[in-house]
């Protein structure tokens, strides 16, 4: 019988290759690109595969080393970002190794589609001595990540699988197999399992040893699911020769005629036999990567000569666009039709009804110093807002803020300035805990504002700990925001709906008023969720506008001015939610 | 699909349902019993700012991504993203475009203006024009939402050797059963369109 062949979402087919594979337990935290995973896990049978949204990454993979040393395979997943936050785990579980399969599914998102940098985790794979495989379609999603268990039980370590977005976020065909049933016995082992400074000495003889046996088998793993990973051109001695992998290769592949091609499945630790027989039998050797020269510096300590990224740049994505204009020069490179003039810029902004448009309409009003945080709401920093001071890392707006407030108390030199937090309950939960204990313990004076929108949101509505269901919709304990701070010490704690601007003011006005920590929790549900129900599109009453411009101010997508000046009001988009009523000093917007 | 190898850019604003259309396009180019693949973006860009996925259909595809100068038709939900993504296009290829505007954030505040030429500006690149009110037309056809659908009818109504029946097939694979009814219309009547048009 032939094989189902679907088109697949390259992040559908990880999951599918992990179920293929025989994964038993699933454990991530959401960040773009790599979220549709963990969706996609969530669909298969419950009584086969375990699958859950963890607080954060640290968390994520730890439940699966946990369910790999107990001797099932399992997997995290997680954006590039997080990876800083489980590198904690990761270093160590490289000492311990594994017993099931345990993979780290990492999506780096060069080009920064929606991340706060740009970082390349082969990095971290080189300094955990972790192999690193690198997927460049669907297809290879699917049969990489079942390479990837395989490859954890062999050498009895952890493999992170490395997307980037463009393989994360693109539809190619797959062909599905069948899952394998599979588990490992479980047997204690203090030496292996217990890293304590005696047995971690013992444990990091055994990474090195690990080390260089992967390095032997290299070539061969690469060479098992890429047949053709070398590809000679005629005569290739006297033409280039191209070292790429990932979504490079796909770029290579449409740029260059007429040369050589090595692509490389296994990125760390790479294959020197293979690349040194490749470079003989070419003539210059190129390399094709995106963000830093990790195989070009490789290629380079071998003491072979190459281009890299003196031609192709660290800095965003790669395309065939910039490769053509990097390698053949500008001319070669120009689309026919010219590049657009003053096209004015779109970029993203809060949704019609989005609670955080009233936020910060209102703290962009107030004067204060706003440390944000990673989610929607960091859109609170663009026009007309201009409503934030900081946006670091997930967390970072609480205890930065508590920073800044110290900063201020003890040096009379640093500028003065009310200063609050604003935080998701996503990402509150993430790591926003930790930043509140530590205002609380160490006597802080800063207001963080939880805005509790009862979802993750940007990531496409995951639930997270604070809302009472799981990933697969069953219903759960919801953890309680406000005894929460109370439990923490903090007792100045206020709930307020944020589109009641009035009193969300008045509430940020008295907690920064007073000297002690407190939390503001405004709450109300994202607009986009299913369960919040608008009244539908209000309508402006032409008579009575006096064309100021007040509501504009809102940054509403909704509301515009036409070409003769008046306010109008796109019924498509607007769904009443009401905020504008109260800015029009002659109530001429309503229902 | 004549040409043996196909790309088309899909451009529009964050929520317009520009991510369904090239689903919609990619499962067409599977059941034909081609290669495709479709590239997608996520996240962030989709809260109403400027979205583009590209599909690309042919014997073997490579990149999913279409670059500049290298897109045979564009697919574009919104006036102004159009004319944004224009350079994408091959020339003499061919743009669809609804005739849709949307303000920008920096619109809206006085800051720039919404380019008041952009129908002139389109019809003189050296590519082949088609526009229409989508949204008017999907209205008409029972929902608002069904735009993207009516557009992708646009396209295979210009593209004569995939029949109607499979598009119709990949249809049903693509969208909610419970919406199937109103996007065949609106579907139907993009493909007639392009054929009066033609």
């Amino acid at each position: 019988m032939d094989k189902e062949i679907r088109l697949m979402l390259g992040n559908e087919a990880v999951a599918r290759g992990a179920y293929e594979a025989g994964v038993s337990v699933v454990s991530s935290y959401p960040g773009t690109p790599s979220t549709e995973i963990t969706e996609f896990v969530s669909k298969y049978d419950p009584k086969e595969v375990y699958c859950e949204w963890a607080p954060n990454e640290k968390v994520a993979a730890e439940v699966a080393i946990g369910a790999g040393v107990a001797g099932a395979r399992a997997m995290c997943c997680m954006k590039h970002v997080g990876l800083n936050v489980a590198a904690d785990p990761l270093y160590t579980c490289s000492y311990t190794g594994v017993n099931g399969g345990i993979v780290f599914v990492v999506a780096d998102d060069p080009g920064m589609f929606s991340s706060q940098n740009e970082q390349d985790t082969r990095f971290h794979a080189q300094s955990s001595h972790v192999p690193v495989l690198e997927p460049s379609d669907s297809r290879e999603c699917l049969e990489f990540t079942k390479l990837a268990f395989a490859i954890s039980e062999e050498f009895d370590t952890p493999v992170i699988l490395r997307l980037t977005t463009r393989v994360a976020h693109q539809r190619s065909l797959v062909e599905l197999g069948e899952r394998v049933g599979t588990a490992k016995a479980y047997s204690k082992n203090i030496m292996k399992y217990c890293m304590m400074p005696a047995m971690a000495k013992e444990r990091h003889k055994y990474v090195d040893e690990r080390q260089r046996r992967l390095e032997a088998a290299s070539a061969d793993i690469a060479a098992a699911v890429i047949p053709n990973a070398v590809n000679y051109a005629p005569d290739s001695r006297r033409k280039p020769g191209i070292v790429t992998s990932g979504i490079s290769y796909q770029y290579v592949m449409d740029v260059f005629k007429d040369v050589s091609v090595l692509k490389l499945a296994l990125t760390y630790p790479l294959p020197a036999e293979l690349i040194k027989e490749f470079a003989a039998n070419v003539g210059e050797v190129i390399v094709v990567e995106e963000l830093e020269p990790f195989i070009e510096n490789y290629i380079k300590a071998l003491g072979i000569p190459c281009r890299g990224k003196e031609l192709f740049t660290n800095q965003g994505e790669l395309g065939t666009f910039a490769v053509r204009k990097a390698y053949y020069g500008e001319e070669a490179a120009a689309g026919s039709l010219g590049e657009p003039v003053n096209i004015p810029g779109r970029p993203p902004v809060f949704c019609p009804g989005c609670p955080h448009r009233a936020v910060f309409y209102t703290l962009s009003r107030m004067g204060l110093r706003v440390c944000g945080d990673i989610g929607c709401y960091s859109m609170g920093a663009q026009a007309p807002y201009n409503g934030l001071d900081s946006v670091v890392c997930m967390g970072a707006s609480v205890s930065m803020a508590h920073g800044m407030t110290w900063a201020m108390r003890v040096n009379d030199k640093v500028d003065r300035q009310k200063t609050v937090a604003v935080i998701g309950d996503s990402t509150f939960m993430h790591t926003g805990l930790n930043s509140l204990v530590d205002v609380a313990y160490n006597k802080g004076i800063s207001t963080t504002i939880i805005l509790d929108n009862s979802i993750t949101g940007m990531t496409g509505h995951q639930p997270n700990p604070a809302m009472g269901y799981t990933i697969r919709n069953e219903k759960t304990v919801a953890t309680d925001l406000v005894l929460l701070a109370k439990a923490m010490g903090i007792e100045d704690v206020t709930v307020v709906d944020p589109f009641d601007m009035k009193a969300f003011r008045k509430a940020v006005v008295d907690a920064t008023e007073r000297d002690c920590p407190s939390v503001i929790i405004a709450q109300r549900p994202c607009a986009l969720l299913k369960s919040v129900k608008f009244p539908g599109p209000a309508a402006i009453d032409d008579s009575r506008c006096i064309k100021c411009g007040a509501c504009l101010r809102l940054g509403c997508p909704s509301l515009s001015r036409s070409a003769d000046g008046a306010v109008v009001l796109d019924a498509t988009q607007c769904v009443g939610c009401g905020n504008c009523f109260e800015l029009c000093p002659k109530g001429a917007i309503g229902r | 699909m004549e040409n043996k190898n196909l790309s088309i850019i899909i451009v529009g604003v964050g929520g317009q349902g520009t991510l369904l259309a090239s689903k919609f396009l990619g499962n067409a180019a599977m059941l034909s019993g081609r290669d495709v693949k479709v590239s997608e973006v996520h996240g962030m860009s989709q809260r109403g700012g400027s979205v583009v996925t590209s599909v690309k259909i042919g014997e073997k595809v490579y990149s999913p991504v279409i670059d500049r100068g290298e897109a045979d038709f564009m697919l574009s939900f919104e006036l102004c993203e159009a004319a944004r993504w224009l350079s994408f296009v091959k020339e003499g290829g061919t743009v669809i475009t609804s005739t849709q505007e949307i303000m920008p954030m920096s619109v809206i505040l006085g800051q720039t203006e919404y380019p008041g030429n952009l129908l002139t500006a389109l019809s003189s690149s050296n590519t082949k024009l088609l526009t229409l009110d989508a949204l008017k037309i999907a209205g008409e056809c029972g929902s608002i939402k069904s735009v993207n659908i009516v557009l992708c009818g646009v396209l295979a109504g210009l593209l004569s050797d995939i029949p109607e029946e499979l598009w119709l097939r990949a249809l049903k694979a693509t969208v909610p059963e419970k919406f199937y009814e109103v996007n065949e219309k609106a579907f139907l009547r993009g493909m007639e369109l392009a054929k009066s048009r033609a």
